[in-house]
């Protein structure tokens, strides 16, 4: 497998975007402690590359580029780019599809989100990448939105109470280049019950809805 | 002071030591892997759990604090306990291959596993393996046997000056290495195999060759740099198997560079083990009265003012003064010990010492450094350097090459003379900040003074020492960096031209009709003319060799009993840890043996003999182990002889690797040569 979205480049140059938010970055932290700013930098390379190549990925050029705007060792960002699991080291698909495999989203039907994520994105399992680039499915740990429980995270993006049909749906329409609005797929209002709100039904501020 | 309680003995330490250092200062062995008292701490391996009164759980004793009043115990239950788990969950993950192992019999997991451990194993699912790293020609990696202690991570970064190793990954996938793959930069990377506490990183010259038992062991002390590092050279019958330094907290503390370490397997090769004399243009093998009697004969009734000699870089102060006694009884002063041309007169020992002492380092609060590159003259120095300069703000800065990177931050001030001019007449800035420091240093490499204007450099530097305050009778910052290990004992016998004598130059260019050259191959033997007698005296078939006319077979630093000298003028000695090969002699017995030969019998018949001789010619070589410290008596510098050129310092070294005539025969060093001058080719590990 060598798409050309999955070779590793020779090299990287920050963008004029990126710039302007590493500018933004690097001010926060005190002279001489530039180097605190390595994670924030490491996701603005791993941004750029999404938006330039579709792969949103950290490679090692990028990593040294940002070595070079915090003058560290190159090994340090490497520590630091491989001990955090939201820094992708490898190429990865256009989207990132994160299943939540932790216990509620599993009770309620996690199952059935992977198989789905597995027929529809053409992926073997976790950690693969589909032929055509477009997907990379990965298992999560909880995401902190069990009630909306089972949960699938799209690169930044939540969807939430899926079942089969529902993710199938959604990545079809990944495929076609669309983007659902994230959130509930049944249309549940943020995680009140499903239906709407059914408690605390006589604060002012709930009863004006 | 903190008053502390160790198991019942109270003991003081400093506010801020750690309850470890508390422990150890009441004499309770504390085991540890990721604690080691050069590097910063890491508290990570948690071997190092004691209880301490009222804390509710152990604590790691690395990276504690004491307190006034503290009661620590090393040996309850709770202590033993806690060990014994700790080792129970360092094991799971290690592959437990003793049996195959290079670190076995001196590894301390396997050690403390056998003190603090469990005596069986609870362990029965699947323990992880890890891909081996490549770090070089050097360190060999088995990863799996990794305990993740991080020392070697730190080593690099803090004492070697490369970050280049790490730890990626987290959790189980966590693995040491360099993640883009490449050979460490550092000529220091031999530490790295003593620093592991585990068999991870061994040396790769001495995989799967002794077990620690088996070897003899030989306290020495190594040659082949200036430093004079010590050393323990490990033997098993003729052969040298290995180098490791010892500690000699004044000199290298406890490291050592890779060239003394690595290149001894040149000692093997290449090597004269017997006489040989050149017949119908030749070179023949002879027995030793043949090759004797054939000097004796050649330079029968020939003039002493037509015999000179020259000694080499490693030569040891007995056969230098063993030489000069020799050739001062055949009525020659053509002596000469500077195969560089270095313009030092030996008039006076502080104008080529290296004044401030190793250890003085330490001390200094700025550095100008001028011709000179000490991480490749030098490699321990220059981390001594180093830990100075991390210690808090010391300016450095350099003359000479461009570019050099130190492994600390220096300002380059400019390639050549001129800046030593500007420095001295104050308009340069950088004179301002040497003038304002309490203790400055002056370092000036060997090459800088091996030039035509050699002389005017040497007293431009004196001069500049002297102008900014680095000469106090308390404070001596005037430092010359020699090169190798027997260039300040020649220098300290005198081997120099004496009364009328010649010096290289005249000697190579038809000065004399017989030359004597004992292990000196530092310079091109085409450049002896043609028509002269070379008698070869050394150990290893290099430069000079092939132009000689008779080869006398002597000694390497490994097969004699000698005495060197180091940069800062410190007397040490080296020992004999195996025989030399062959027919190959201890030198000064040679070149005795040769003046018996020629109707000369030199005073002396006994090592001792020749140490007394040693010591009456000059009492520096009396102070064994020591060396003549203190501050400057008499600032009146060396003698001109004329001015600066104005070229720029050219490196001193041209190869690392292959600096020596033991490391030209050495096939580690000639793949280390290899790799570290190509041009760096860097590959994603992963
Ligand atoms: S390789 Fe050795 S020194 Fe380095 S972390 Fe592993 S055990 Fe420690
Ligand atoms: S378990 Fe899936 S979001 Fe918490
Ligand atoms: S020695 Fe204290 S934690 Fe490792």
């Amino acid at each position: 497998m060598s798409a050309p979205h999955q070779q590793e480049p020779t090299d990287f140059t920050f963008d004029a975007d990126s710039e302007a938010q590493i500018a933004k970055i690097v001010a926060r932290y005190p002279e001489g402690k530039q180097a605190s700013a390595v994670i924030p930098l490491l996701y603005v390379a791993q941004k750029q590359m999404g938006r330039l190549t579709g792969s949103a990925w950290v490679p090692r050029v990028a990593m040294d580029a940002v070595a070079v705007k915090l003058s560290m060792a190159p090994i340090r960002v490497y520590e630091v780019a491989t001990f955090y699991f939201m820094f992708n080291t490898k190429p990865m698909g256009r989207f990132h599809l994160q299943v939540c495999g932790t216990t509620p989203c599993w009770l309620r039907g996690s199952d059935d989100v992977l198989r789905a994520c597995k027929d529809a994105g053409h992926l073997k399992g976790y950690g693969d990448t589909s032929e055509d680039g477009l997907f990379t499915l990965s298992e999560v740990e909880c995401l902190g939105a069990c009630v909306n429980a089972p949960i699938l995270q799209v690169d930044d993006d939540y969807y939430e109470d899926l079942d089969y049909d529902r993710t199938v749906k959604l990545i079809e329409s990944l495929k076609r280049g669309e983007r659902p609005a994230p959130g509930s797929s049944i249309g549940r209002q943020t995680s009140a019950p499903e239906g709407g709100p059914n408690t605390l039904l006589d604060i002012p501020m709930m009863a004006k809805e | 002071m903190a008053k502390v309680t160790i198991d019942g003995i109270e003991v003081e330490v400093p506010n801020g030591a750690s309850v470890l250092q508390a422990c150890e200062a009441a004499g309770k062995e504390i085991p540890r892997f990721c604690y080691h008292e050069r590097l910063s701490v890491a508290g990570n391996c948690r071997m190092c759990l004691v209880e301490v009164e009222k804390a509710p759980k152990p604590v790691a004793s690395c990276a504690y604090p004491v307190a006034d009043g503290m009661k620590v115990f090393t040996d309850s239950a709770m202590v033993r306990n806690a060990r014994r788990n700790v080792m129970e969950f360092l094991l799971i993950n290690h592959p437990l291959d003793c049996p195959i192992c290079d670190q076995g019999g001196e590894c301390d997991l396997q050690d403390q596993a056998v003190a603090f451990g469990r005596d069986g194993s609870r362990y029965r699912e699947e323990k992880r393996a890890v891909k081996d790293k490549y770090l070089g020609p050097l360190v060999k990696t088995i990863m799996t046997r990794c305990i993740q202690c991080t020392r070697c991570v730190r080593f690099a970064t803090e004492v070697a000056g490369v970050p280049e190793l790490g730890a990626t990954g987290r959790g189980e996938n966590m693995q040491i290495g360099t993640y883009v793959e490449k050979a460490l930069t550092t000529e220091l990377s031999g530490n790295l195999i003593d620093i592991c506490p585990v068999g991870a990183l061994t040396s790769r010259p001495y995989a799967f060759v002794s077990r620690p038992w088996e070897l003899r062991k030989t306290d020495s002390i190594d040659v082949l740099d200036a430093v004079g590092a010590a050393i323990r050279v490990d033997t098993r019958g003729p052969e040298v198997l290995r180098i490791i330094p010892r500690t000699n907290e004044d000199v290298n503390e406890e490291w050592m560079a890779d060239r003394g370490r690595f290149s001894f397997d040149g000692l093997k090769r290449k090597r004269l083990d017997r006489p040989w004399i050149r017949r119908e243009g030749k070179l023949q093998p002879a027995t030793w009265p043949e090759a004797l009697e054939h000097i004796a004969g050649k330079l029968k009734g020939m003039p002493g003012s037509r015999i000179g000699a020259v000694a080499g870089d490693l030569v040891d102060v007995e056969s230098v003064y063993a030489l000069k006694a020799l050739m001062n009884a055949l009525g020659s002063q053509n002596l000469e010990c500077r195969q560089d041309g270095a313009k030092i007169d030996g008039s006076r020992r502080d104008h080529y010492l290296f004044n401030s002492g190793i250890a003085g380092i330490d001390e200094a609060d700025a550095l100008l450094i001028i011709g000179s590159n000490p991480r490749k003259e030098a490699p321990v120095l220059n981390a001594r350097i180093r830990k100075r300069w991390n210690s808090g703000a010391m300016p450095v800065a350099t003359i000479g090459e461009a570019g050099l990177d130190l492994t600390y931050t220096a300002e380059h001030l400019g390639e050549g003379t001129a800046v030593l001019d500007a420095l001295l007449d104050g308009s340069h800035a950088f004179a301002k900040v040497l003038g304002e420091a309490k203790k400055p240093m002056i370092i000036l490499g060997r090459g800088a003074v091996a030039r035509e204007d050699g002389a005017a450099v040497l007293a431009a530097a004196w001069a500049l020492a002297n102008q900014i305050g680095a000469l106090t009778p308390e404070w001596h910052g005037f430092n010359m960096l020699h090169l190798f290990g027997g260039q300040v004992g020649a220098l300290d016998a005198g081997f120099l031209p004496g009364e009328g004598g010649q010096d290289l130059a005249g000697m190579l260019s038809g000065g004399v009709d017989a030359l004597w050259l004992l292990g000196a191959d530092g310079f091109e033997p085409a450049f002896i003319s043609p028509g002269t007698f070379v008698i070869y005296q050394g150990h290893h078939g290099d430069r000079a060799a092939s132009r000689a006319d008779v080869i006398l077979p002597g000694a390497a630093y490994t097969e004699k009993e000698g005495t060197y000298v180091n940069t800062e003028g410190r007397v040490q000695r080296g020992r004999l840890a195996v025989f030399p090969p062959g027919e190959a002699k201890e030198d000064w017995r040679i070149i005795r043996a040769a003046g018996v030969a020629m109707g000369v019998n030199l005073p002396f018949d006994t090592l001792e003999d020749v140490r007394a001789g040693m010591v009456a010619a000059n009492p520096v070589f009396g102070l064994v182990d020591g060396r003549i410290a203190g501050g400057v008596q008499d600032v009146a510098g060396p003698a001109a002889g004329g001015t600066l050129s104005g070229t720029a310092f050219k490196a001193n070294l041209t190869d690392y690797w292959l600096a020596d005539p033991i490391s030209r025969a050495s096939e580690t060093m000639a793949e280390c040569s290899r790799i570290y001058n190509a041009a760096p080719v860097a590959q994603a590990a992963e």
